[in-house]
């Protein structure tokens, strides 16, 4: 579910309203200076928006694209913000920065499930793993020279510093928005009708305010299948196993996606034996297939995991009554029952739903598509009939789009721009994603068979680019060199089109193909940038410069000599 | 002596299993060894071919299995592929190149085998199976001797499917449940789980389980074991797998726990090797002694109650050796001298206390002591009165030994054992010679609160005391 961007993105809601300069294509280019299919006009209104973005920045809010000519009238705040996860805070932020005046309103805790039950507190959880999992290596310390009593650990302790971790990033986030003068409400907000907005709950007066904008970012929370009783002890979702309140010894784990296998390393490092449960026929199966595959003979095949592909979990119990948890497994094509599964726990990573309970989306007669809120691609909510609602825009899990953390963030910023009078819209395929397990993957743009399938219809060549960790000296040198980079590009113009990286730090090493894929940087340029030796980021400059483009293909960069 | 064991089990089976393996089975292709091809000629017609360790690079030498992608009994076709190997470059899949049943893997996983090595064994139809796992077997390779426990059970292959196929309503008979891990140990070492109990929760079959029936001793061993890159490597697993790793099952031989008081003092002497001891010893001449104690005897007095006596009356003199060190960074001196002295009950060791050990005279310690010994025997001593001593006396004299050795009781400073008094002939300062009865005793003591002149100057008191007895009937 998480990884089900791609589908997504690339086939858009059709907009009655939409006008043809907004098209699919000028999306995805976004942020880059040449796209081959803009037309001129286009392409210069594009240019506009470009440079404004950073010239002006006091332009005027009534120069606003949505501002459609509605009365002047005087609003409680320029901005309001459902929601103060990673989305609306990093929304918040851009938007004190753009002059609006910004509140935002939680009805739980300021951070969302991020900080307090997603990326931050499992990185803890992590931390400990990796850290456990080299000390127990004992083959891997001796080659480095290293001896080390038998490693255990205080399961207390390690829960501890998942919920320290949590509380500080908690903080530093309320106390951000609160030193730049954003309104933090508490309550549970719902929208009343155009620019309208009620907050409050159990024990808390409801008060109305007005806005000039509205953004729905109310995330999402752990999906549980049917069938499946989740108890909280036994049978579990990552909200409750991040508390670590035990190890079983033995976990099934429903779903190896990115949260299924970040779990899966945490817990075989604590010593707990797990099986997965992958409804495809292949375990991690949102990943590029070749990454994927490394993937499962490294982070699968060596440790206390086995798999049951092709399968759903239709039916789970809790431990109860003597009884351990009961699993019961139904063939994924034939529907017939499989096989019945004892363990002590089972953890539930099927993916998450979004959350938009309470939202008052009737008042506004916006009709959830699967549960998510339907938006374009300025992140407009589309209402019932198709139609824009003016000033309400969702971001984050509630759309669907990218469930991703700096994604959320992303879109916040680019709504912040468009409701201060730039438009602005998001590359999603410029978002890098990474699931940090030991070793992590990271990765950008499309998969294989993804940029295959584009290539096929828009009729270019691809070119696959791989280069290995054990190549690599710093890696080398940390004993840590299994790994792979790859790159998927167009020969034809030294396009990056995607890149996917396994191996050591592999979360820290995207960023700069991302950055290169939203900045349009070609490889033809990116290839003479410099990097510092020995660092593992010249598996990423190896992988740039084993590319082979076509001849006619030539730097940009390297035509204009700069003196120094 | 484990780790001599061990080196030459591991270097044995190495060397049949290249040879062995190649002289039974006809090779299929050309680059093995061609002399050893010529010597020796497969009378075997059977199609069985080895799946060798092919070279993935100009410099590989080597390659390690990653994994196996398909299993022992697997259906294969032409250009599909078996095994990932990992060369000095890459993991690369291989392929086979000919159709057939994978009908032994030879080289496990995470094994390393020299390239061009035999690392599996296809066998043309299913007729052929057997006879491959034989020439495997033979070979000496990996998992041949481990799957001896398993050979016994042969219809197995055949109830576990049915097993499977009956379970999910979790009626009839008890579906067999591994942990994951547990799963690829039994598949990794060859056990038939099928023999197996389960001592897992819900009768569940855990790692353990397996590795005792593979007869793995410690998993440690194993994991250790396991990355050495070198051909010796590929056979060193699976003979510990047989449980030949460091203590040899001796058939017939009995297995009897210990006893509360045995664990007790199992686990006391595994303490003791964490505290830095060393010994003194010194002859002491008991003539005098003899001949007091064949004064008081009558009166009911033991060698024993005269030991003690004297050791404490030369521990008042040297506080420092009636001190310990329970920390590692003081001295406790103890303000009362309690000689605990050892006493072998039967199949057991306890030692009773003699309190105030100085201060009560020779007589009154020989009546406690008498009182000690018969509640030692009657198994009635309290705590207090076993586990208060600050020195204790181990007296082996009379069974004839002449010297020995004591093992430091934690939280003392010092053990004194005493030999037999013996006649021996001695030398005096003028050179006559005369036959004088000698007694060694041997004084442990830990180094950290008591050095080397401290006990000497204790031996030399406690010497002169036993050479001078009268002070220990004042």
């Amino acid at each position: 579910m998480l990884l089900s961007f791609h589908s997504h993105s690339s086939s858009p809601p059709k907009l009655p309203h939409s006008s043809e300069k907004y098209s699919t294509e000028l999306r995805f280019s976004a942020l880059r200076r040449h796209s081959p299919r803009l037309s001129p006009l286009k392409q210069s209104n594009y240019r506009r928006i470009f440079t404004t973005r950073t010239e002006n920045n006091k332009l005027s809010i009534s120069a606003s694209l949505s501002d459609n000519g509605s009365p002047a009238t005087s609003f409680d705040y320029d901005l309001v913000i459902i929601g103060a996860g990673v989305g609306g805070h990093g929304a918040a932020l851009h938007a004190v920065e753009k002059g609006l005046r910004t509140a935002i309103i939680e009805g739980d805790v300021i951070g969302g499930t991020c900080v307090n039950r997603g990326c931050v507190p499992s990185k803890a959880l992590l931390a400990v793993s990796g850290r456990m999992r080299e000390l127990q290596n004992e083959h891997h310390l001796k080659a480095l020279g290293l001896q080390v009593s038998a490693a255990s650990y205080d399961r207390q302790g390690v829960a501890d510093h998942a919920n320290n971790l949590a509380s500080k990033i908690r903080n530093n986030l309320t106390n951000s928005m609160k030193a730049l003068g954003v309104d933090i409400l508490t309550g549970v907000g719902t929208i009343l009708g155009p620019q309208k907005v009620k907050f409050g709950g159990v024990g808390l007066s409801d008060n109305v305010i007005t806005a000039k904008d509205i953004i729905i970012a109310t995330g999402s929370v752990p999906f549980v299948p049917k069938g499946i009783e989740v108890d909280g002890k036994t049978v579990i979702t990552s909200d409750h196993a991040l508390k670590l309140e035990f190890v079983p010894e033995w976990i099934a784990i429903v779903g190896s996606g990115y949260i299924g296998l970040e779990f899966s390393d945490v817990y075989t490092a604590l010593g707990s034996e797990v099986t997965f449960i992958e409804a495809l026929d292949q375990l991690m199966p949102g990943f590029d297939p070749e990454i994927s595959k490394l993937a499962q003979r490294v982070l699968i095949n060596p440790r206390k995991i086995d798999y049951h592909t092709g399968v759903f979990a239709t039916k789970i119990t809790p431990a109860r009554n003597g009884h351990p948890v009961i699993i019961e497994l139904t063939d994924a094509k034939s529907k017939e029952p499989k096989d019945t599964l004892e363990v002590d726990a089972a953890l539930i990573a099927t993916g998450r739903a979004p959350f938009t309970k309470g939202l008052g989306l009737e008042n506004i007669n916006v009709a959830t598509q699967r549960g998510f809120i339907p938006v374009d691609e300025r992140m407009r909510v589309i209402d019932e009939k198709g139609n824009l609602v003016p000033h309400v825009y969702c971001i984050g899990d509630a759309n669907g789009k990218l469930m991703l953390a700096h994604a959320a963030s992303a879109q916040g910023i680019s709504v912040v721009e468009q409701v201060s009078g730039k438009d602005h819209v998001l590359n999603h395929l410029s978002i890098p994603a990474a699931c940090f397990t030991h070793p992590e993957i990271s990765m950008v743009g499309l998969t294989e068979p993804q940029a295959k399938e584009k290539a096929e219809k828009e009729g270019f060549n691809i070119s696959i680019a791989k280069t290995s960790f054990k190549a690599n000296t710093k890696a080398l040198a940390e004993n840590e060199a299994e790994g792979l980079a790859k790159l998927i590009y167009r020969p034809d113009n030294g396009e990056i089109l995607g890149v996917h990286i396994f191996g050591l730090h592999a979360a820290d090493l995207i960023h700069e193909a991302s950055n290169a894929i939203a900045l349009g940087t070609r490889i033809q340029d990116i290839k003479y940038a410099v990097h510092a030796h020995p660092t593992l980021s010249e598996v990423l400059d190896e992988l740039f410069k084993s590319a082979k483009l076509s001849d006619e293909v030539s730097s940009s960069s390297a035509r204009q000599p700069v003196a120094v | 002596m484990s780790a001599s064991l061990l080196l030459q089990a591991t270097i044995t089976p190495s060397i049949s299993f290249s040879s062995s393996v190649s002289n039974s089975v006809k090779l299929s292709r050309v680059g093995f060894n061609p002399t050893r091809n010529a010597r020796r000629v497969g009378p075997i017609q059977a199609k069985i071919r080895e799946i060798f360790m092919p070279a993935l690079s100009s410099t590989m030498t080597e390659g390690k299995i990653v994994s196996w992608i398909k299993s022992e009994g697997d259906l294969l076709s032409k250009g599909e592929s078996v095994v990932v190997v990992e060369s000095d470059k890459a993991d690369m899949d291989v392929e086979t190149f000919y159709d057939g049943i994978l009908a032994a893997i030879v080289v496990g996983e995470g094994e390393t085998a020299p390239v061009g090595a035999p690392i599996g064994l296809l066998a043309e139809s299913e007729a052929e199976i057997e006879e491959a796992k034989a020439k495997a077997k033979n070979s000496g390779g990996p998992a041949k001797i481990s799957e001896v426990p398993a050979t016994k059970s042969e219809p197995a292959p055949v109830s576990a499917p049915v097993a499977e196929v009956s379970a999910p309503p979790a009626d009839g008979p008890r579906k067999i449940v591994l942990t994951p891990f547990a799963k690829k140990l039994a598949k990794q070492h060859k056990v038939d789980v099928n023999s197996v109990v389960g001592s897992g929760p819900f009768g569940r079959i855990t790692p353990g389980d397996i590795e005792a029936a593979a007869g793995i001793v410690s998993k440690s061993v194993s994991v250790a074991a396991a990355p050495v890159a070198s051909p010796v490597a590929a056979a060193a697993e699976p003979v510990k797998a047989a449980g030949k790793s460091s203590f040899a099952e001796i058939p017939g031989s009995t297995v009897v726990p210990f006893t509360t008081m045995q664990a007790a003092v199992s686990k006391n002497m595994v303490e003791s090797l964490n505290v830095p001891t060393f010994r003194v010893g010194y002859p002491v001449s008991t003539d005098a002694l003899d001949a007091l104690y064949e004064k008081v005897k009558p009166k009911g007095v033991t060698m024993t109650a005269l030991l003690a006596k004297a050791a404490a009356m030369a521990l008042a003199q040297h506080p420092v050796v009636n001190s310990s060190c329970k920390d590692g960074k003081t001295f406790t001196y103890n303000s009362s001298i309690n000689i605990a002295v050892a006493v072998a009950i039967n199949g057991g060791l306890i030692t009773p206390v003699l309190p105030d050990a100085d201060k009560l005279d020779l007589y009154l310690l020989s009546q406690k002591w008498k009182e000690l010994v018969e509640k030692a025997r009657a198994k009635t001593l309290q705590p207090h009165e076993y586990n208060s001593g600050t020195f204790t006396l181990s007296n082996l004299g009379m069974f004839g030994v002449d010297r020995f050795d004591a093992i430091l009781p934690p939280g003392q400073g010092a053990i004194m054992a005493v030999g037999a008094s013996k006649p021996t002939v001695v030398a005096d300062k003028d050179g006559f010679f005369s036959v004088k009865n000698k007694m060694l005793v041997n004084v442990t003591a830990d180094h950290r609160v008591i050095y080397g002149a401290d006990l000497a100057a204790f031996l030399q008191t406690f010497a002169k005391i036993i050479e001078n007895p009268d002070s220990l009937t004042l």
